[in-house]
């Protein structure tokens, strides 16, 4: 069985290490928060301008002071720091944050992402997402492998417009856990129940398989 | 007669220092919006802080758009909602071009964009704050990676460092930078609060005039100065704001 939404926030969580600055997009990324392991310190980092992101506050307790990336209503955890936008980007573009995890549209077999622009559809802006995919340490993509009409989004090469070149590690699907490699896509994981052949079939780039791969432990 | 006049100039010298203080301090505080934004004409290029609608210069926007000033050219991570923070400068059709990272949430925008009467800047968000963070400290050019290999790198040129290729990136300033802070002084000093500050203390370096509008106007030698976020000497005008809305666009809360 593919995993769900949740299924793929979960095992993302299993990337994280006890002191990771962490930024998360919006969407499937956002979900990586619930399942922090208990007792690891995490710092999620807001490119609005804070490290320290709390769960969202109680109905009393809204500030419209206090926001996040998405613009939603959030709470600072204690130990939090506030900074402005330039701060912020020389925390993302410094190469301090440990890791980051984003949506997107398209990924090639060559790390290539497409997450920001459909032509024909209105462009609101890549806001920091161009920023993140070029700086950070470690970049995870969390993806459906195909879109609605079945089409691999795991592809030779992107067909929309990019954010990013060379820049993605690790791809976390419904699917299956694939790595990327100068060769091209590196099966890890795959999905329980989903066999290799299925990911195979889903995935339009160079896709190597190597053994056994194991199911995805959540 | 030697005591009276010792005393008539020991009272005078108080006046003049007590002068003194009062002309140094009226330099920059201001009585309102309107009074703040003199000077500012059509068609100049304007900043203005704030991320969606958080931490945003109500009272200034509001000032501008009770204007007949046209044709600005505005610098802002985002443009509002409809009605509300730089979309009530897009209903009066204000403004000519947009600087952005991100300017969904706006169906007005979203018109005059598709009809050509409004032009569009998008740039990655990191590299629009540090574009500003150079205008503000006087450095032309500098080189970040993001949106190398992308449609944001054409006509710009590319460098190697250390075998990761950069793209070249220019400043930004503006005819008036206009921020929102928490607390300010006299003196210009500036404090903001929480993810308000956002784009709001680097915009107030870029701005040949910084306008700052602030929830509450103290004396200079009340804040801390250890806790100063703009130091004054970035500020030229300051006042405190009214009425501020503070508008929430994602109102999230956890189940109680």
């Amino acid at each position: 069985m593919s995993l769900d939404k949740n299924g793929i926030a979960k095992r993302i969580a299993r990337e994280l290490h006890d002191g990771y600055y962490v930024n998360l997009g919006i969407g499937i990324p956002t979900l990586v928060a619930n399942y922090i392991p208990a007792g690891m310190q995490i710092v999620l980092q807001s490119e609005n301008g804070l490290l320290g992101i709390g769960p969202f506050p109680a109905a009393d307790g809204i500030d419209p002071d206090l926001i996040n990336a998405g613009k939603q209503t959030i709470t600072a955890v204690p130990g939090a720091a506030f900074f402005d936008s330039s701060a912020s980007f020389a925390m993302i573009r410094g190469g301090h944050i440990d890791l980051t995890v984003l949506g997107a549209f398209e990924v090639s077999d060559t790390g290539d992402i497409s997450s920001w622009k459909i032509p024909g559809k209105l462009v609101k802006g890549m806001g920091g997402a161009m920023d993140l995919v070029a700086s950070a340490q470690n970049i995870i993509v969390a993806m459906m492998h195909t879109n609605p009409q079945g089409e691999s989004k795991l592809l030779k090469k992107c067909t929309l417009p990019l954010t990013g070149v060379g820049v993605v590690k690790r791809i976390v699907s419904d699917l299956a856990v694939i790595d990327v490699t100068p060769q091209g896509f590196k099966l890890v994981e795959r999905a329980p129940g989903v066999s290799v052949q299925e990911i195979i079939n889903a995935t339009e780039g160079r896709l190597i398989v190597e053994g056994d791969i194991p199911e995805i432990e959540l | 007669m030697n005591i009276i006049i010792f005393a008539k100039v020991r009272f005078l010298f108080r006046i003049s220092i007590n002068l003194r203080e009062i002309l140094l301090t009226m330099n920059k505080v201001v009585n309102n919006a309107h009074e703040a934004i003199k000077g500012i004409e059509s068609r100049m290029t304007l900043m203005l802080g704030g991320f969606g609608l958080c931490g945003i210069p109500e009272n200034c926007i509001a000032a501008l758009a009770a204007s007949d000033i046209t044709g600005l050219t505005c610098i802002s991570n985002n443009a509002g909602v409809d009605g509300f923070g730089l979309g009530m400068l897009l209903r009066r059709h204000q403004i000519r071009k947009m600087i952005s990272s991100y300017v969904g949430e706006n169906k007005e925008f979203e018109r005059q964009l598709l009809s050509g009467e409004l032009e569009v800047d998008l740039i990655p968000q990191g590299t629009l704050a540090e574009r500003i963070r150079a205008g503000g400290a006087g450095i032309p050019a500098f080189f970040v990676p993001a949106g190398y290999g992308t449609e944001v790198a054409d006509g710009k040129p590319v460098r190697e460092f250390d075998g990761k290729m950069y793209l070249e990136e220019h400043w930004l300033k503006a005819d008036f930078a206009i921020v929102k802070a928490w607390k300010g002084d006299t003196h210009g000093n500036l404090v903001y609060k929480s993810t308000a500050n956002n784009f709001n203390q680097v915009m107030a370096t870029a701005g040949r005039i910084t306008i700052a509008e602030v929830e509450e106007l103290v004396p200079a030698g009340t804040l801390d100065p250890n806790h100063i976020h703009t130091p004054g000497i970035f500020v030229q005008r300051i006042f405190q704001g009214t009425n501020y809305e503070k508008r929430i666009e994602f109102a999230t809360t956890r189940p109680d």
